[in-house]
C-alpha cells in the first residue's frame, strides 16, 4: 500500500496502539533545555526513577543565557539557579550537556542538526514548540509540554494521538530575493495561524527541493506557527550531503547503510494526504508582518488589510485590537515606517546561511543611526564560522553588536529585550504581544528585509536595494 | 492526579480569539523550577499595568469583581503558540478546572490534560450563545457523559474526548504511571532490529 513519509516513519516507532486513545510512540532523540525540564526532572525523582534512556537525551542551555559576557556567572538569580539545575540534573542523570562555555552550546533547534544528531527517519521530541525544524531532514519532530518530558524520561516514549497530515506543494521558481522565510510567512498569512491545527505537514515540489538545508529548517521551524504538530521534507541528496561527516552522523562503516535506508523516506506517488495545497513559489514577494500573530503578514509592498470590510466579526477584532497593540493604521503601507531595532537570530533564521546573506549585503554599508542592530548567532559553531569567515569584521564595520549564543530577544526571557512602544524588524518566529519584551512591537521577515531596515532605518523592500 | 468528574460553576468569560501561551504566562515568568504558584500571573500583561501587580486593569475580566467561577470561556484557537506546560498550570493555580472554546491550540490541548484541565470544544454557535450569558448563569460540564449544558435554559452540548483520556480524567490516571506499566513491551520494542 503506498505510505506518507510520515506514515513510513510513525508505523516504525508506534510500540503499541491504546484502544480508543493514543499510540505509545518511541522516541530516538530527546532534546531538553533549561526552561521546560527542571519540573519533569523533579516528577520522575518523586516517582523514584532514574531517566530511562540518558543516551537519547541531549541537553544545552539557550532561552535563559545572556548573550554578552557568558564567561561570567548569569547575572539575573533565577536564570542562574534555572541553568545551574539543568548542569546538576544532567550530571545526576548521566545526560550529555552542551552547556554555557561548551564549544557546541547554542540554541537546542540549531545544535541539533549541526552536530548530526538530527537523522532522517528519526522520531524526535524537546519541550520547545519550534523542534519541528528537525522535520527539515525526514523526521518526525515535534514539541511537548513538561509532563511529555517527564513520560519520555520515564519510558523513552509519549502517548501521541495519530494526526492528520497535509502536503503543501510549492511549485515553480521563487522570484530574485526572495528567501525560505518569506515562503513560510506567505503560506502561513493564507492558511492563518491556526489553519493548520490537528495536522503533521509534508513540504514538497520544486521550489522545496531547491532549498538548502539551513533553508528547509526555516520553513520546517515555523509550521507550528499555523498550529501544525510539525513539519516535514522528505530527505535527498542535499540533505545527506549536509549530514555527511558531522559530528554525530553516521561513520564510514554504517554510511551506506544508513543512506539506503534514508533513501526509502518519501512520499509514494500513490499516498493519500487529508488536505493538498498548491503554492505557486512565482507569487511570492518579500513578507512582513503587521499584526500580533504570524498569520498577519503581508508582501513588503503590499497594505494592512482595511478592517471595515473584514467580513467575519471574530478576525475583525482581532485585527483591530493587534493593530491598536502595534499602534498601526488600517488600510496603510509599513514600507517607510521607521524601525529601531533589528534583531537578527533565533531558531529560524540564526544559522550560518542566514549571517552570509545579511554580510552580502551590508558589506560596505552603514547602519542607520536610528536603529540598533544584533546579531546573535544560534550556537557556538556558528559564532566560531562567522570569525573564521571574517563576517564579523563586516557587522561591526556596518555598526552591527554581534552577540554570543543563545535565545535572545527571540522571547522576553533573558536579558535582551525590546523597550515598550518601540519597534523590531526580526527574524524570530512570533510577535506576539509583548513576545520581545512588555509592550514590544515586533514585525516579522527574512534576515534580508530585517538588514535592509539596519541600513535604512525604515520598512524597506530590499528589491530596491540591490 | 485528582480525579474529575463533573464541574457546576459560574463562568470567566475572555471573547478574544488566538490567544497564545504568551498571554497567558509571559516568559519571563518561566523561571520557576517547580510546577506552584503560576496563577498570580496568569495573563500577567493583560491583567496589570506596567507590569505592576498593585495596578490592576479596571477592564480586564479577572478583576472583574462580578465574574468568577472555575471554568474559563474564551474564543477560537485558545492557546496557540509556545509548548510551555506553564499554560496549563497557571490555568490550574488559578484555579480553573476547564477552558471552553470552539477549538484549541494541540500542544495546548494535551498540556492541560496532562493537568487535569478539561479542554471543552463546543460549535461556534454553542459559544457565542455562552458569551451571551449573564455573570449569575452557570454551566454544569459532566465528563462521563461529555455534555455541556447552560443550566438556566438547559442548552446542551456534547464534547469530544477520547475513550482513554476520559478513563485518566474520571480516575486520575495520567499517562506516565500507563508508560512506566508498559516498560517491558518498550524494551521488547527497542530490541526489534
Amino acid at each position: 500500500m503506498a505510505k506518507t513519509l510520515f506514515d513510513k516513519i510513525w508505523d516504525k516507532h508506534v510500540v503499541q496502539k491504546i484502544e480508543e486513545g493514543p499510540s505509545v510512540l518511541y522516541i530516538d532523540k530527546h532534546f531538553i533545555h533549561e526552561v521546560t525540564s527542571p519540573q519533569a526532572f523533579n516528577g520522575i525523582e518523586k516517582r523514584g526513577l532514574k531517566v530511562f534512556r540518558p543516551q537519547q537525551v541531549v541537553a544545552t542551555a539557550d532561552h535563559n543565557v545572556p548573550t554578552l559576557n557568558q564567561h561570567l556567572p548569569i547575572k539575573d538569580e533565577l536564570s542562574r539557579l534555572q541553568v545551574e539545575q539543568l548542569i546538576e540534573n544532567c550530571k545526576k542523570h548521566n545526560i550529555e550537556l552542551y552547556g554555557l562555555g561548551h564549544p557546541f552550546q547554542g540554541i537546542v533547534h540549531v545544535i541539533g542538526p549541526e552536530l548530526g544528531i538530527t537523522q532522517p527517519g528519526m522520531t524526535i521530541v524537546c519541550g520547545d514548540s519550534h523542534t519541528s525544524t528537525h522535520g527539515a531532514f525526514g523526521a518526525i519532530a515535534f514539541g511537548i509540554g513538561t509532563s511529555e518530558v517527564e513520560m519520555v524520561f520515564a519510558s523513552q516514549c509519549v502517548l501521541q494521538t495519530k494526526p492528520k497530515l497535509m502536503r503543501i506543494n510549492i511549485e515553480g521558481e521563487l522570484p530574485n530575493s526572495v528567501v525560505s522565510k518569506d515562503i513560510i510567512l506567505y503560506i502561513i498569512s493564507k492558511i492563518t495561524s491556526s489553519g493548520a491545527t490537528g495536522y503533521f505537514v509534508e513540504y514538497a515540489g520544486a521550489a522545496i527541493r531547491s532549498l538548502s538545508m539551513e533553508a528547509r529548517m526555516t520553513i520546517c521551524n515555523m509550521s507550528i506557527e499555523m498550529g501544525a504538530r510539525g513539519g516535514m521534507i522528505a530527505p535527498d541528496d542535499t540533505t545527506f550531503a549536509y549530514i555527511k561527516g558531522r559530528q554525530f552522523a553516521p561513520g564510514e562503516k554504517q554510511w551506506e547503510q544508513k543512506l539506503n535506508e534514508w533513501k526509502q523516506l518519501y512520499s509514494d506517488v500513490d499516498s493519500v494526504f487529508d488536505i493538498e495545497i498548491n503554492i505557486n513559489a512565482s507569487e511570492i514577494e518579500p513578507m512582513i508582518t503587521y499584526g500580533t500573530n504570524p498569520g498577519l503578514g503581508i508582501a513588503i509592498n503590499g497594505l494592512i488589510p482595511v478592517t471595515d470590510t473584514i467580513p467575519d466579526e471574530g478576525e475583525r477584532k482581532n485585527i483591530i485590537k493587534a493593530l491598536q497593540y502595534m499602534g498601526l493604521e488600517s488600510g496603510k503601507p509599513l514600507l517607510g515606517m521607521p524601525v529601531q531595532h533589528v534583531f537578527i537570530g533565533s531558531c529560524t533564521n540564526s544559522r550560518i546561511e542566514d549571517l552570509r546573506l545579511v554580510a552580502a549585503l551590508v558589506k560596505g554599508r552603514q547602519k542607520n543611526k536610528n536603529v540598533q542592530v544584533m546579531i546573535v548567532p544560534g550556537s557556538q559553531q556558528v559564532a566560531k564560522q562567522v570569525h573564521a569567515e571574517g563576517l564579523d569584521k563586516i557587522f561591526i564595520e556596518a555598526g552591527f553588536e554581534i552577540r554570543q549564543a543563545g535565545c535572545s530577544a527571540c522571547l522576553g526571557m533573558n536579558e535582551d529585550k525590546i523597550p515598550a512602544g518601540e519597534y523590531c524588524i526580526s527574524t524570530s518566529n512570533r510577535n506576539f504581544e509583548g513576545r520581545q519584551g512588555a509592550g514590544a512591537r515586533t514585525l516579522l521577515a527574512s534576515p534580508l528585509t530585517a538588514a535592509a531596515a539596519a541600513i535604512t532605518g525604515v520598512v524597506t523592500d530590499i528589491r530596491e536595494l540591490i | 492526579m485528582t480525579p474529575l468528574k463533573k464541574i457546576n460553576s459560574r463562568f470567566v468569560p475572555l471573547p478574544m480569539e488566538n490567544v497564545d501561551t504568551d498571554q497567558i504566562i509571559p516568559a519571563r515568568f518561566l523561571k520557576a523550577t517547580t510546577r506552584d504558584g503560576f496563577g498570580k500571573n496568569l495573563f500577567r500583561d493583560w491583567r496589570y499595568e506596567n507590569n505592576d501587580d498593585t495596578k490592576p486593569k479596571k477592564d480586564f475580566v479577572l478583576n472583574k469583581s462580578d465574574y468568577s467561577g472555575e471554568v474559563l470561556i474564551a474564543g477560537k484557537n485558545f492557546g496557540c503558540g509556545s509548548s510551555r506546560e506553564h499554560a496549563a498550570w497557571a490555568l490550574q493555580d488559578y484555579g480553573f478546572k476547564a477552558v471552553v472554546s470552539s477549538f484549541f491550540a494541540d500542544i495546548f490541548k494535551n498540556n492541560a490534560l496532562n493537568n487535569g484541565v478539561l479542554p471543552v470544544k463546543v460549535s461556534d454557535d454553542f459559544l457565542v450563545k455562552l458569551f451571551a450569558l449573564g455573570n449569575e448563569a452557570t454551566i454544569s460540564i459532566d465528563i462521563d457523559k461529555q455534555t455541556i449544558t447552560i443550566d438556566a435554559t438547559g442548552a446542551q452540548e456534547i464534547f469530544d474526548i477520547n475513550v482513554y483520556k476520559k478513563t485518566c480524567l474520571l480516575n486520575g490516571y495520567d499517562d506516565i504511571d500507563y508508560l512506566i506499566n508498559n516498560r517491558q513491551a518498550i524494551e521488547a520494542f527497542e530490541r526489534i532490529p
